[in-house]
């Protein structure tokens, strides 16, 4: 008996101990970022290194601020992803209900078409795309970046798969309380769709947010960036003033990481399922 | 719709009057079907399906300086065949490939099996390793390169408290490649953690049970129990990865200058298609290699389709 306890006990420990280093390794980047970011210039370059600065130097994300309109690439972000993550949400779950659940002519092929799209990598799309939007004059705008982002194979797939999954019992009974099929999606079927809701909602936030190919190719003006493409640009005028450049990048997965923190359980149920099906 | 046999006139009645419901039905059916998936099929259709079909047509034409195109045929890609710096980048993703998946792979499920047992802080752990999946690649790509600062950076300073003196991390071309790989494994074990710790949980509780009864131990059980019924999520893993690792570009992009020596050992295809598509305006030829990118992931999912049947296990 003494045995089996000490067996079990030194297994845990060795599982904790794997399981420590690993998280000290995701974690420790995160922490050295923030103190950088609070460090003089002089500081940051010293050797040995200032393990935590003197006086928090706070002032350097003042600068951040003064340096490029960073609240504007803030609030061009924000915008962006509420606005696709809304738009994809309501546009493939409405497609999904119908691919799921009404039988009409051409819906395999339809959807045998959509399914194309996800087996094409994106750059493919890329230069077709920015021709669209050079011609819709496009160029520099936050529509350029969330119209395009509107629309989503993926989620169709995504949402269908979860539709398909629900009782026909239900739908019979709406039918013959007289609903029409809006009113079946948005009121029986929308509310049991939930986690698969909640699941395309996380991903495409999460995509939206940290993307920077494409917002970097239509949106070069100041006006127009997003956070991703503003650190970059940072980035090309603050080399090495590294303080500097840690507290930018800091203050653009700030929002993301609150976010997180409130809905951990939804961030990782959310992936398991975009990626479990 | 069932109805009682009475009378035969109305039960054709009854029929007549059934079959035209169902008729109206029916289209009322098809006009909901199509109202719903026209925005999507649409959008669709104007953003990704048409620019399938145009990016191949792109990839037969020559871009001059404002925008205007023509037809040069099979150019671009006997181009392609002949691009050294095209063939090197194929060469780098390759090894990009080769290290991040495998590596990935293993070490997701080494701390997913981990996080399956039954020990304390579990939640803590599983957010901790979530957290590099949700911060954007620019500012990973940020961080990294400062702990890589070859003069000042947090790696070459432990290194030389061990008197070694540490590597110019990311700007000597036999090393920079493998500093990007570092950071890509080290960015993605979370998301497929938590991808393999929901496969985990399925596995019926009673295999495990059935082996501590026949005195199996704990690297058998992995083996000959873990492993192959985790094998479709591994499989359904390594082919995302791969597809992903494929397109490798914002963490080359933001860690690797512009002018750096290292530019040539790291850069991948995506960021070749990206020069030539939007710096060098060489937008057919950029068109083209979409298309080669295109034909080898396709390849690569249809091996990995065939090479499947010889270790995923399906129940």
């Amino acid at each position: 008996m003494d045995r089996a306890i000490k067996l079990i006990t030194s297994k845990t420990f060795l599982f904790h101990f794997i399981l420590i280093i690993g998280a000290a390794a995701m974690v420790l980047p995160f922490l050295w970022m923030i103190l950088t970011s609070l460090k003089t210039y002089a500081e940051s370059i010293q050797v040995p290194p200032v393990l935590i600065p003197e006086d928090f130097q706070w002032g350097n994300y003042k600068e951040v601020f003064g340096l490029l309109p960073f609240f504007k690439f803030m609030y061009n972000t924000v915008i962006i992803t509420v606005l696709r993550t809304a738009g994809q949400l309501f546009l493939c779950s409405l497609a999904a209900y119908a691919f799921a659940r009404i039988e009409f002519p051409g819906r395999n092929i339809l959807f045998l078409l959509a399914l194309t799209v996800l087996m094409v990598p994106g750059q493919v799309f890329l230069l077709p795309q920015y021709m669209i939007m050079v011609k819709l004059g496009w160029l520099n705008s936050l529509q350029a970046v969330i119209v395009p982002g509107l629309f989503s194979a993926f989620g169709t797939f995504l949402l269908r798969q979860f539709f398909m999954g629900l009782p026909k019992e239900l739908e019979e009974a709406a039918r013959l309380d007289g609903c029409n099929h809006f009113q079946i999606y948005w009121k029986v079927m929308l509310p049991l769709a939930k986690p698969g809701l909640i699941a395309l909602g996380i991903f495409t936030t999460l995509w939206s947010w940290n993307e920077l190919m494409w917002p970097m190719i239509v949106n070069s003006s100041p006006e127009s960036m997003t956070l991703s493409v503003g650190l970059s640009s940072l980035q090309g005028q603050f080399l090495t003033n590294y303080p500097i450049l840690m507290a930018g990048s800091f203050l653009a997965i700030l929002p993301m990481l609150i976010l997180f923190i409130f809905l951990q359980k939804q961030f990782i149920e959310g992936i398991a399922v975009t990626g479990g099906k | 719709m069932k109805e009682v046999p009475l009378q035969t006139e109305v039960k054709s009645a009854k029929r007549i009057k059934v079959s035209s419901l169902a008729k109206t039905r029916k289209r009322s059916d098809y006009f909901w079907a199509y109202l719903m998936i026209a925005p999507t099929m649409l959008g669709l259709f104007i953003f990704y399906l048409w620019p399938i079909v145009q990016n191949f047509y792109f990839s037969f034409t020559e871009w001059g300086a404002f925008g205007q195109y023509e037809w040069t045929g099979l150019d671009n890609y006997k181009r392609l065949l002949e691009d050294a710096t095209l063939l090197q980048a194929f060469k780098n993703t390759s090894i990009y490939i080769i290290f991040t998946v495998p590596i990935g792979i293993f070490l997701s499920i080494i701390v997913a099996v981990l996080l399956n047992q039954n020990i304390k802080g579990k939640s803590i752990y599983r957010t901790l390793y979530f957290l590099p999946v949700i911060t954007m690649p620019a500012a990973i790509a940020m961080v990294w390169k400062w702990l890589y600062n070859a003069d000042y950076g947090m790696f070459n300073y432990l290194l030389s408290l061990a008197r070694i003196e540490g590597p110019q991390w990311v700007s000597d071309p036999n090393i920079a490649l493998y500093s990007i790989i570092a950071v890509a494994i080290w960015s993605g074990i979370g998301y497929n953690m938590v991808i393999f710790l929901s496969g985990l949980q399925g596995i019926p509780k009673m295999y495990y049970e059935a082996a501590e009864i026949d005195g199996a131990g704990p690297v058998t059980v992995f083996f000959k129990i873990t492993l192959p019924l985790l094998s479709p999520v591994i499989f359904f893993v390594s082919i995302m990865s791969l597809i992903g690792a494929f397109q490798v570009f914002d963490l080359i992009f933001m860690m690797i200058g512009k002018s750096s020596t290292a530019l040539e050992s790291t850069q991948s295809i995506v960021y070749l298609f990206y020069q030539h598509a939007f710096v060098l305006n060489d937008k057919g030829y950029a068109a083209a290699i979409a298309v080669l990118l295109l034909a080898v992931i396709l390849i690569i999912t249809a091996i990995q389709m065939v090479l499947q049947k010889k270790w995923v296990h399906y129940d």
